[in-house]
């Protein structure tokens, strides 16, 4: 094979299975909240193996409850949630990987937001984004809205600076010589 | 102030502790009065970081009462290596050894499932072979971490036999999988468009021999210990994880069948040659320590007879993709030619470039839904190296579940669930 022959990519190859499905879901999305549904990039047409969901961050909770529990869509699981730091304002997506269990399709629905402006919980939706939000949280510095426990998770609560960001140096130490103390209120009742 | 803050505070800076000649830490809090054991016996406890019954660097702070857990919540990032942020600064080739320290239980399906991640985004078809030798691999990884998973959770209940049974096997699915790639438990084998090396000259043969012993030992363990009455008093009805907690906290694996959840990607969402194997998917009722424990049993059963059926269709044939953006210049074909040599130099220092894009890729790994998602924005390192690691999910039940358990019941309930340290703080 010639090293400058474009080489055919997997994006779409799901479109045989799921693709009627998607295109009825984006377009019941699209009917029922409008503006909410800022951007919708399907695969084959941009570089994604699923439909990516662009949403309002206002509007994510009411958007993600209706995929959850809608009898059409039925995506019950959050597969993973996490973020990106893409260097242009609005800085960060947060990044929703939804699973059906029924139909075993997937999708992504993004929130686009930056430092200043937090990001609805979705913890009433699914108890799993506790943690997966903390760990955003950590490692990017987005805020999440109405989190009961925003603390870090994986590095120390005294580190300083938020590590996946693209512009955390990526050497440097913070060195704590006592261990993290117990937090006794976390253990009221 | 309630009394409990009190304690609490007096243990957070180890003052007025009267000299009882007990050791000054966080073990023992005396602010009430010593005689009145009763009267408020809360205590709060660290287990862990460094806890022979924490499997890995985890810390539980619990608020107990006796042997009761009351209130507990839980520490982890003792081992955080910033897997993720190694991702963005590495290239695509270098990483694959940074999968091996996720699930090093079974680290062979995290470089499987690495590797299939970034050939989704390249568009790179794998030969055959390359295909069943991968299978196989995940297959004995799977094996492997099952051994483990029900082993350690006996010994912490107090089986000791029962462990050093599946241990041996262990050993010798290890020693097969040293024959293939050198090394035992951190065996980088993949590579992006194919794999290290090709199985040696009748490995299919040893692994099947390896098959038809280690049916006869699970059935011996089985025979050990599912009928033994103190493991059956320890494990059953405890620790329970039904569906709905399940569903709500994104468990998945055995923990999410044996809570009744009839889910498993390898059938419901088949990669590599999965959809021509014949298994079953076994699942339990319950959700307890007990039924976790039965279907890893059965999925050790199932992946024995998946290990048969590739041995019996794998045949000979490439194992590298015919693609020169992701394929290593043979060795020859670098000390013999100035292009190969060029090409050698500009594979390990540069790096090839994946095209723009981005994938979310599951497998089903030993503990449930393991996922790589990349995004690319071209060039040879990753703009974002997501890791969705099972046990980060699964460990995040464990302070729902265990509050209002014993201590010991704790232990078997975390023994249960697998939560690896080096997948969970990544």
């Amino acid at each position: 094979m010639d090293i400058n022959t474009p080489v055919p990519t997997i994006y779409g190859d799901q479109l045989e299975k799921f693709g009627e499905l998607w295109k009825k879901q984006v377009q019941t999305l699209k009917e029922k909240f409008g503006d909410a549904i800022e951007e919708v990039l399907f695969p084959k047409e941009a570089n994604t193996d699923v439909p990516i969901i662009f949403v309002q961050a206002a509007r994510i909770i009411d958007v993600l409850g209706f995929m959850k529990n809608d009898a059409g869509f039925e995506y019950g699981f959050l597969a993973d949630l996490t973020a990106t730091d893409e260097e242009s304002a609005p800085r960060f997506h947060v990044v929703y990987n939804l699973l059906s269990r029924k139909s075993m399709s997937r999708v992504r629905v993004k929130v686009r937001t930056d430092e200043e402006n937090a990001v609805p919980t979705a913890i009433s939706l699914w108890p799993a984004a506790n943690w997966a939000e903390r760990e955003v949280w950590d490692m990017f510095g987005v805020r999440f809205e109405g989190h009961p426990d925003l603390r870090r998770i994986l590095m120390d609560v005294r580190w300083e600076g938020h590590p996946l960001r693209k512009d955390y140096p990526l050497r440097g130490y913070q060195i704590f010589p006592t261990p993290e103390a117990i937090d006794p209120s976390l253990l009221n009742y | 102030m309630s009394i409990d803050q009190k304690t609490s505070e007096n243990i957070m800076k180890n003052e007025r502790l009267p000299d009882l000649g007990l050791p000054q830490g966080g073990h023992y809090s005396v602010d009430h009065d010593p005689d009145d054991l009763w009267g408020d016996s809360r205590v709060i406890v660290n287990i862990g970081p460094t806890h022979p019954a924490m499997h890995g660097a985890l810390r539980m702070v619990a608020k107990i009462n006796g042997e009761t857990i009351e209130k507990s919540y839980c520490e982890f990032g003792y081992t955080h290596r910033a897997k993720e942020k190694l991702g963005e600064n590495r290239t695509y080739h270098q990483f694959v050894v940074y999968t091996d320290r996720l699930n090093y239980c079974s680290a062979l399906v995290n470089n499987v499932t690495y590797a299939m991640s970034v050939e989704r985004l390249m568009g790179v078809q794998v030969p055959d072979r390359a295909v069943w030798i991968r299978m196989i691999c995940c297959e004995l990884a799977r094996v492997i971490d099952h051994l483990i998973c029900v082993g350690i959770n006996a010994v912490d209940l107090g089986a000791f036999s029962f462990f050093l049974y599946g241990f041996h096997q262990r050993e010798e699915a290890y020693t097969l999988i040293e024959k293939l790639c050198g090394a035992r438990l951190t065996t980088s084998y993949t590579r992006i468009g194919g794999l290290m090396a090709d199985a040696p000259e009748g490995w299919e043969k040893q692994v099947k021999d390896w098959v038809k012993r280690t049916r006869v030992v699970i059935d011996e363990m089985d025979a050990l210990l599912t009928g033994n009455k103190i493991w059956c008093q320890r494990t059953i009805g405890v620790g329970i994880m039904d569906a709905k907690l399940c569903q709500a906290y994104s468990v998945t694996g055995p923990a999410v069948r044996a809570a009744g959840l009839n889910y498993d990607l390898r059938r419901d969402q088949p990669s590599m040659f999965y959809k021509d194997m014949e298994f079953d998917v076994p699942i339990a009722q319950n959700g307890d320590v007990f039924d976790r424990y039965l279907v890893r049993m059965e999925e050790i059963r199932q992946s024995l007879n998946i290990i048969s059926q590739c041995c019996d269709r794998i045949k000979k044939g490439p194992i590298w993709a015919d693609d020169k953006r992701v394929r290593i210049p043979e060795k020859d074909v670098v000390h013999n030619t100035m292009e190969g040599l060029i090409h050698h130099f500009k594979f390990f220092m540069t790096g090839f470039e994946v095209p723009p894009g981005e994938a979310y890729t599951t497998f089903e790994a030993p503990n449930g839904e393991l996922g790589f998602y990349i995004v690319s924005k071209g060039g040879p390192a990753a703009h974002r190296m997501r890791i969705r690691g099972p046990s980060f999910y699964h460990f995040q039940t464990l302070t729902p579940v265990s509050d209002g358990l014993k201590i010991a019941d704790m232990v078997g309930l975390l023994g249960s669930m697998n939560i690896i340290a080096g997948e969970l703080d990544r």
